[in-house]
């Protein structure tokens, strides 16, 4: 088997540090997994989702995505999508604006485009609101745009970085349905950060332990929760 | 930080091209100036008179504004009144009124014909020599140092003051535990950035001194450069002028000085048991100081605006299209400057202040001496006035523009990124949207400023191509009054109504 067939991403003898923090990371993640990052708080867990978007170059080792060799490409040039934990949309912006840029970053949108903007919004529900601006949505409606801008990009990796922290537990579950289901229509791998172990058990097969400066590979979400290492005991 | 190749290019670029032009102006203009010294033989009689006299009006111009600025800033900190919030915004005012309408205005209150002679029924009064001088700089600079100790009065927590209340402090206790320590944090700062204004002050000094006892060093260069054409003179001064700016100016990094372009300054303070009568009376002194000039001047010159010579509209048109074209030019070179900040280093940003440690005339006197040869420098009074204004607008520009540009790329520049937006599409859709509102805010100022202008102008310009300011001048210096208070009101509405649509055409509304 051609290395990286399989393997969405490989993190190879990654290391990073900054100012006295450190973080060693050595995993593989399989195609179409739903993989969640759990770990106390600090111990680099947006580090982890910030190496792979490349928002952050490490010191040493490999980072692939989708078989390319991605270690010195910049987050632009990576296909990778980010949802933040806030400030995913911006706010002088209409919503079908702050979608369309997930199609082309000028806005010049041709008659195709335009068609796969408006199914997008439809898609997450929003319809009737392409036009009002983030500010007068709901925080559920402003994730629900910053999921279909996601959609849009139609790249193979999602990286969560608690997006629906701030939503309550219903309309949060709505959404990882949503993420759950616009994953598995365009076959996208997604990485979730989330400090709920409900969260994950609901969506997530496979997850990350984060802790003592390193990244661990994913084990079996079930397995993890039912006897969890010492890092994870303490922290939950 | 992250960025893409395309937009490093266009900033470094236009970035290094602005640096190059403030270098060339500030420092490349002085070398010219230096080149002109044909001998050092000490300084003349009239030197350190005009050194001496510039250092004692600033001086005393520093001293009595911050004085003054003490109990009225304290007076509207701590007493609640109708109209409190509209009469500290107007304390913003005279950063737009042009000087030569406040100079007026000061003549109808002041003057040998002015309101208080009459009401007083003196016998003589003047406002022209060295009181004049400092008058109209306190008058300026009141406002200023007022609206800068009010931050200072903010700056004392409420629970401290409740601690005072509740250990039973008396004013004097209250005075010496609380106000002086604020006092001794803001007050050398203030005072030295009015200082400085006051040692580059040309316009007061052109209208209000003028003979051996009241004459700025930057009037004496404007002096030997028109009547006398001594080259060598206008080096020596000029040097000297620059010795000392730039002196105060490296002073003044040191020393904190406090900067404030609005926002927060009308937080009332609670405390306010005793001193009724003090703040009484130095607030309405304040008011009436500050406020009678501009009444005094929009009274008199109304009727007169429809009857205003030809010549003046045709120098405020002048001064428009320099107005306009300054502030473009301003708002550009601070845009580069801020995204070479933002995006590279934070030390690009200190050339955008290296006008600070200038003076106006100087740069005028350098690019005279350098194109004179070539060009005749009354065909580019125009731009060379627009050049300078913008310059000079640059500094304050800077500190409106230059954090929100750092906000914008903390809040939006890493989904920016995520998004590949770069270059024009990241300028048009993330950053200019962003920033409209403090770019329309300094937009305004640099507008009101230029248009205001009587400065570099008069240097360079004969009467056929004089700005409004200098059409002014000249109507006053004809003692044809009853024009120039016409024109002054029509400059006072051109510089606030500029001020007024630029400001207000930044804050056309989005939500967020």
């Amino acid at each position: 088997m051609i290395e990286g067939e399989e393997q969405i991403i490989i993190l190879e003898k990654v290391e990073y540090s900054i100012n006295g923090f450190e973080l060693s990371v050595d995993l593989r993640i399989e195609k179409y997994a739903k993989v969640a990052i759990v770990g106390p708080s600090g111990a680099g867990k947006s580090t982890l989702l910030s190496l792979i978007s490349g928002f952050i170059v490490p010191k040493k080792g490999k980072i692939m995505i989708g078989g390319e060799d991605v270690t010195n490409k910049k987050a632009n040039e990576r296909k990778v999508t980010s949802i933040f934990q806030d400030g995913n949309l911006f706010p002088h912006l209409t919503v079908e604006q702050n979608i369309g840029l997930g199609i082309k970053p000028n806005l010049k949108l041709n008659d195709e485009q335009r068609e796969r903007l408006s199914r997008s919004i439809d898609r997450v529900g929003l319809s009737g609101l392409a036009r009002r601006s983030p500010g007068s949505l709901s925080g559920g409606q402003q994730s629900r745009v910053s999921l279909a801008r996601a959609l849009v990009r139609n790249h193979p990796v999602l990286l969560l970085d608690e997006p629906f922290s701030a939503l309550g537990p219903s309309l949060k579950s709505d959404m990882l349905k949503l993420v759950n289901e616009i994953s598995k229509e365009k076959s996208i791998t997604f990485l979730f950060v989330s400090h709920d172990p409900q969260d994950i058990k609901k969506v997530c097969d496979l997850s990350i332990v984060v802790g003592e400066g390193q990244a661990f590979s994913p084990v079996d979400t079930n397995e993890l929760f039912k006897n969890p290492p010492n890092i994870l005991r303490d922290y939950l | 930080m992250v960025r893409s190749l395309s937009k490093i290019n266009h900033t470094v670029w236009g970035g290094g091209l602005v640096i190059f032009l403030l270098l060339f102006l500030t420092i490349g203009t002085l070398i010219a100036v230096v080149c002109r010294i044909e001998s050092i033989s000490g300084l003349t009689r009239s030197e350190w008179l005009a050194i001496r006299f510039t250092i004692y009006q600033s001086f005393a111009s520093a001293v009595i504004s911050v004085l003054l600025a003490i109990p009225v800033s304290r007076a509207f900190s701590r007493r609640n009144f109708v109209g409190r919030k509209i009469l500290i915004t107007f304390l913003g005012a005279p950063f737009i009124l042009p000087v030569i309408v406040a100079i007026l205005g000061l003549v109808l209150v002041f003057g040998n014909s002015g309101l208080i002679k009459n009401i007083f029924n003196l016998d003589r009064l003047s406002i022209y020599g060295v009181h004049g001088v400092i008058l109209a700089h306190v008058f300026f600079n009141l406002p200023l140092a007022t609206r800068l100790l009010l931050q200072g009065w903010a700056s004392i927590p409420s629970e401290r003051l409740r601690l005072a209340q509740s250990l039973g402090f008396t004013p004097v206790n209250f005075f010496f535990h609380l106000e002086l320590p604020m006092l001794r944090r803001f007050v050398p700062g203030i005072f030295l950035i009015i200082f400085l204004i006051c040692t580059t002050s040309f316009a007061v000094a052109l209208a209000l001194g003028g003979g051996p006892k009241s004459t700025t060093i930057e009037l004496a260069i404007y002096q030997a450069f028109r009547f006398d054409f001594n080259l060598s003179r206008v080096a020596i001064l000029s040097i000297l002028q620059i010795t000392i700016c730039g002196l105060l100016a490296i002073f003044s990094f040191w020393v904190a000085v406090p900067v404030s372009y609005g926002g927060g300054l009308d937080r009332l303070r609670p405390q306010a048991s005793g001193g009724r009568t003090v703040d009484l009376i130095f607030g309405t002194f304040a008011v009436i100081f500050l406020c009678l000039p501009l009444i005094m001047i929009v009274f008199r010159g109304s009727g007169f605006l429809f009857s205003i010579p030809s010549t003046v509209i045709f120098a405020a048109m002048r001064s428009i299209l320099v107005a306009l074209a300054a502030t473009a030019l301003s708002i550009i070179m601070t845009l580069y400057l801020a995204s070479l900040s933002v995006y590279y280093s934070r030390r690009f940003e200190i050339f955008g202040y290296l006008p600070i440690a200038t003076s106006p005339l100087v740069v005028g006197t350098g690019l005279f001496m350098m194109f004179y040869n070539w060009i005749d420098p009354v065909s580019i009074a125009l731009p060379v006035a627009v050049v300078v204004n913008s310059m000079m607008c640059l500094p304050f520009s800077l500190k409106i523009i230059t954090p929100a540009f750092f906000d914008v790329e903390r809040d939006f520049g890493k989904l920016a990124t995520s998004l590949n937006m770069t270059g024009w599409s990241k300028f048009k859709l993330l950053i200019w949207p962003r920033l409209k509102g403090p770019v329309g805010f300094s937009a305004g100022l640099s507008a009101a400023l230029s248009m205001g202008d009587l400065g570099v102008i008069v240097l360079f310009s004969d009467p056929t191509l004089s700005t409004l300011p200098m059409e002014i001048y000249r109507l006053m210096i004809a003692y044809r009054m009853d024009d120039a208070y016409g024109a002054a009101v029509l400059l006072l509405l051109l510089s606030v109504l500029f001020f007024w649509i630029f400001d207000r055409g930044g804050r056309t509304n989005y939500n967020s």
